[in-house]
């Protein structure tokens, strides 16, 4: 399939390329950008005026609840999520059921996520069986069947000595690890530690839950020498220690899920479930820092933690529902909404969600690092292309997820976005398709 | 960035179902209470009855066990002429599979006006509101650590009915706050009433410092918790704070908050003590002093019921 994207507004953030020109696609690959030779002779031309044609979106943590929680995400409704959201590759957590810790499930998985070419699908590994935090993972084995790194998903490893040999062995293949920093103990309550969760009654977490956590993780990264990928960072304490240890040179990067980039424990209201969300969004000073730390690089990534829960879980009590909320159709969303409040440029907000979470998974994902999250002549053709202007609301009834429970839609209307997907690519392939 | 209306109270700013008193006005408590004393008389009648709620249906959900609350609610409803119906569901209804929701929707086709609940989780009378039929009101009868609204209000009853004014008091709670939500709807209530001084008086594990948020002055000493005050409110100690390595012993912490009539001397000579019940003689309070002079703890059980009838004849005569 040869196709040409015209007149479109191109951003490459990593070449910082932000010009209007065409888009010209050949199988898999981008053939040309920019002024498109006249001997090209696409079989479909896409008209692409006014549009912004972007890489494809990088989300760095995105459950699509297979195997095991079939009832709350299907693998086909959560890509054609993935794609309705310009997500063009995904990073998925071990925490399914059973969780990630054969190959054999990893290869399962990667083949189903193939046969739909919605999106390309990148496994993380369970660090532990089971997710027991007890015995290690065959990390060699999982990663020639396609895991890009290891993780305990949101358990944590309890066991300070497991956590150390789990890192010193991935360390020794060097693999990267990544770690939701939340103390086992601390960790346990259902809200953040504050004004809020003490009027409500709720149990709390403590900002020291994070920052314990990010104490001991980097202790070992020293000892181990293991390159370490923090997951969803939730306060300004915790950004400050992160500042710190890149300041040190430690090899780390962090994300930041698109609930604590704008959420703050006010937004529960009058114990919205919607909001039970892991790790629970903390004040109005760690949403700033963590705007900022998005800003200046301290955090590398802006992830959607995209979790669908179905309302049978949703409907209950706030401390008794499950956390977490659906995100991938709202990242992009969510983006722009954030790199315009806090003055950046397009290819810069752009960046936190294509070229840097490449970066962050680097070699894991082979040839791809080359030109994922990029827009290069002769890279891939993952391209994300939407129309920067139009607004709409977040409707929680017209997602194409499965999960419809999100923060950002409540019964009579949702928060108005700019940023509306018009078409997703995924190796040249037309992934999703929105006609304007 | 996200914003809800207030659920209790319906546009026109009447109170259609009592979750909270937390973002109650002055004027809706002080109502209530009014109405409170209106009833007062009814129970002090040979027919202890008024036809208020004459062929309304009301049901009392406790899904966690307590049988002084409970019966307090069922002799408030009765003694308002309606018909009431006590189920104990104890968390046995979800072990069955059936849902909250589900259980409320059953409940509601059974026609009922109001439901009395009684959750073990913070909020669950929240979620039972938001669901329910658009006619049925919603009593919370205790919300994990949440509220208690009608304990808070009969308190302020309590309070009024020895003291008078709220504006020139010292109050002092003492004892478990962090884990009461008779605690947290005591202090919405008086400060809400103007009461200029409110301290939380209890160790750092029961009284964090972060509670002087909700506007209460933390003493993490007895004496210079109680000294001088009008109130002091005692709340009951569970036993699993000891498992739980919250508290040491019963025997630790009686000697520094309970209260002996040594502490008590330090209040303010006519100082009333109250006490939400049921009491642990010897753990947060002497028995010479539950049973002593300035001991209301009785009273406050019969001001709950005229309370408790208020706050359903007041909902019940609201419309969503």
């Amino acid at each position: 399939m040869k196709l040409l994207i015209r007149n479109g507004h191109l951003v490459d953030p990593a070449s910082g390329l932000d010009t209007v020109g065409d888009l010209a696609i050949a199988g898999d690959r981008i053939v040309a950008l920019g002024p498109v030779s006249r001997d090209f002779e696409p079989e479909r031309t896409f008209d692409a005026t006014g549009l912004v044609v972007a890489p494809g979106l990088v989300d760095l943590n995105a459950r699509l609840r297979e195997p095991g929680y079939e009832h709350e995400g299907m693998l086909e409704s959560e890509l054609a999520a993935a794609a309705a959201g310009g997500v063009t590759s995904l990073v998925c957590p071990p925490d399914t059921d059973p969780p990630l810790d054969e190959p054999g499930l990893v290869e399962m998985l990667k083949f189903r996520a193939r046969k739909l070419s919605r999106c390309r699908v990148f496994p993380l590994g369970a660090l532990t069986r089971g997710l027991a935090g007890e015995a290690l993972t065959e990390m060699a084995e999982l990663t020639e069947s396609g895991c890009v790194a290891f993780s305990q998903a949101d358990s944590s490893v309890v066991n300070t000595l497991t956590l150390q040999r789990a890192l010193q062995y991935a360390a020794t293949f060097g693999f990267a690890v990544w770690l939701r920093p939340q103390d086992p103990w601390l960790g346990h309550g259902v809200a953040a530690n504050g004004a809020v969760a003490t009027r409500l009654g709720l149990s709390g977490v403590p900002v020291a839950a994070e920052t314990i956590a990010l104490f001991t993780i980097f202790e070992l990264m020293r000892v181990t020498g293991a390159r370490v990928h923090l997951q969803r960072l939730s306060s300004a304490a915790g950004v400050e220690l992160v500042r710190r240890a890149k300041a040190e040179g430690l090899p780390v990067t962090a994300d930041v899920s698109i609930n604590s980039l704008h959420l703050t424990d006010v937004d529960i209201g009058y114990f919205n479930p919607a909001l039970r969300l892991s790790p629970p969004v903390r004040q109005q000073r760690d949403r700033e820092a963590l705007q900022a730390a998005l800003a200046d690089g301290t955090i590398d990534a802006l992830v959607s933690d995209h979790t669908p829960v179905g309302a049978d879980e949703k409907t209950l009590p706030f401390a008794e529902a499950t956390p977490g909320a659906t995100g991938l159709e709202l990242l992009l969303g969510l983006a722009l909404r954030w790199g315009e409040q806090c003055g950046l440029s397009l290819p810069d907000t752009l960046a936190r969600i294509t070229c840097e979470p490449v970066r962050v998974l680097g070699s894991a994902i082979g040839t791809l690092a080359a030109s994922g999250g990029r827009l290069v002549q002769g890279g891939v053709a993952d391209v994300c292309v939407f129309d920067p202007h139009e607004r709409w609301r977040v409707d929680a009834g017209a997602l194409a997820s499965q999960g419809k429970h999100t923060p950002f839609a409540f019964a009579t209307s949702g928060v108005e976005l700019a940023g509306r997907v018009r078409a997703t690519l995924v190796a040249g392939g037309m992934a999703y398709e929105h006609l304007g | 960035m996200l914003s809800q209306r207030n659920p209790q109270l319906n546009k026109n700013g009447e109170l259609i179902h009592l979750l909270s008193i937390e973002g109650l006005p002055r004027a809706v408590i002080t109502q209530i209470l009014d109405t409170a004393g209106t009833f007062l008389s009814v129970n002090e009648r040979d027919v202890k009855k008024v036809p208020l709620l004459r062929g309304k249906s009301v049901f009392n959900l406790f899904f966690e066990n307590s049988t002084r609350t409970r019966t307090t609610f069922e002799i408030a409803a009765k003694r308002l002429s309606a018909d009431v119906i006590n189920l104990d569901i104890a968390r046995s209804s979800t072990a069955k599979g059936e849902s909250l929701l589900d259980t409320i929707a059953n409940l509601s086709a059974m026609h009922a006006d109001m439901f009395v609940v009684r959750h073990s989780e913070s909020g669950a009378p929240y979620l039972i509101a938001e669901h329910c039929a658009p006619h049925v009101h919603v009593v919370n009868a205790g919300d994990g650590r949440h509220a208690h609204p009608t304990q808070g209000l009969l308190d302020m009853y309590t309070i009024r009915h020895y003291k008078g004014d709220f504006t020139q008091l010292t109050v002092a709670i003492v004892g478990d706050i962090v884990n009461s939500r008779v605690a947290r709807s005591d202090i919405h209530a008086l400060t809400t009433l103007g009461v200029p001084e409110v301290r939380a008086v209890g160790p750092k594990t029961l009284v964090p410092g972060d509670l002087a948020g909700m506007g209460v002055r933390v003493c993490h000493d007895m004496a210079e918790g109680v000294r001088d005050a009008d109130v002091i409110i005692m709340l009951r100690l569970q036993n699993e704070r000891m498992s739980g390595a919250v508290l040491p012993s019963a025997g630790e912490y009686f000697k520094r908050f309970g209260l002996t009539a040594d502490k008590l001397a330090l209040a303010k000579p006519d100082a009333i003590v109250m006490h939400p019940g049921p009491i642990n003689r010897g753990v947060e309070i002497d028995s010479a002093v539950a049973d002593g002079h300035s001991s209301v703890i009785l009273p406050q059980v019969t001001f709950g019921i005229a309370v408790r009838m208020a706050v359903m004849s007041t909902i019940a005569g609201n419309v969503a």
